[in-house]
């Protein structure tokens, strides 16, 4: 394990980077600058980081959390890398389309899914 | 931790039982400019749809539009300032469930705020709390200054009861 803070489990696969939210409320307002600052710095410190977030047992997504989630991709591109993101609940999922997020982000059901999606590094592009 | 201030206002035709819930009444909270504070101001009146059974879902809806409105009152309206309040006025009763959120800000014109879904704005980290409000809420009014917004959402498990009885007889 690279790091167990209070608000994000983070582990390593390889070379993909898991990162899990500890508490189901970890996206209410005051909270997310510093998720952000976490998973900007996790990014900061991978060359061509492979990352997945999963929102297994989240169940309250704002739109400053969004607005995190697309600095992090963001950041992740800019490092040629690539973010996924997986078990988001029916009704988080929904946030995702209604502000068409879906088609920037590339979300999958399940971790095995999301690690599966990753492309070998001579052929990786941006997201 | 500064004040929250509770006050209940115009009587209730037939209350169900005033002592449980606020059934039919405007409720009044004043709280400071705070971000941290809108989960006890959510708790409170997703507590009161509980009891009228609104489904999981109207409480997701609900609580992500007062968050939204919350975030924007203290953000946009108050700019942080800890030495502003946001007033909440709200009233539940088993159909429905109305919340106002006012800040003490100039307000602002909704209709000049850019589509977030738009190609232009899609990687925008702001600017989505409104789209999501009018996708989640049954109704979400602005104040002719933009420092208020009504959110309402109505308890989609009478909706399905009255649909069902419709159908069925």
């Amino acid at each position: 394990m690279l790091q167990d803070a209070a608000r994000l489990k983070i582990t390593r696969d390889g070379e993909i980077v898991l990162v899990e939210f500890t508490h189901r409320k970890i996206l209410d307002e005051a909270n997310i600058a510093e998720i952000g600052d976490q998973l900007v710095a996790l990014v900061e410190n991978e060359h061509r980081p492979k990352v997945i977030i999963s929102f297994a047992g989240v169940d309250h997504l704002s739109s400053a959390a969004l607005g995190t989630l697309i600095t992090v991709n963001n950041k992740v591109r800019n490092h040629d890398g690539q973010l996924r993101l997986c078990n988001i609940h029916p009704q988080i999922f929904e946030v995702f389309v209604i502000t068409k997020l879906n088609k920037l982000f590339r979300i999958y059901p399940t971790i095995k899914e999301a690690k599966e999606s990753f492309e070998p590094q001579s052929k990786q592009s941006a997201i | 931790m500064g004040r929250m201030r509770l006050e209940k206002t115009t009587a209730a035709r037939r209350p169900v039982d005033p002592s449980s819930t606020s059934h039919g009444l405007w409720c009044r909270l004043e709280i400071p400019s705070d971000p941290k504070r809108v989960e006890e101001v959510e708790e409170t009146i997703l507590s009161q749809c509980q009891r009228y059974s609104f489904t999981d879902r109207d409480l997701f809806a609900l609580k992500l539009a007062i968050d939204e409105a919350f975030a924007n009152a203290v953000k946009h309206g108050n700019r942080c300032d800890c030495d502003k309040h946001v007033r909440i006025k709200y009233r539940v009763t088993p159909r429905r469930a109305d919340v106002v959120v006012e800040d003490d800000g100039p307000g602002f014109n909704p209709a000049s705020l850019p589509d977030p879904t738009s190609d232009q704005h899609i990687e925008c980290t702001h600017g989505r709390g409104i789209l999501l409000m009018r996708a989640f809420m049954n109704n979400v009014v602005f104040s002719p200054s933009g420092n208020s917004v009504t959110l309402t959402k109505f308890n989609d498990s009478i909706r399905n009861k009255t649909e069902h009885s419709i159908a069925f007889g």
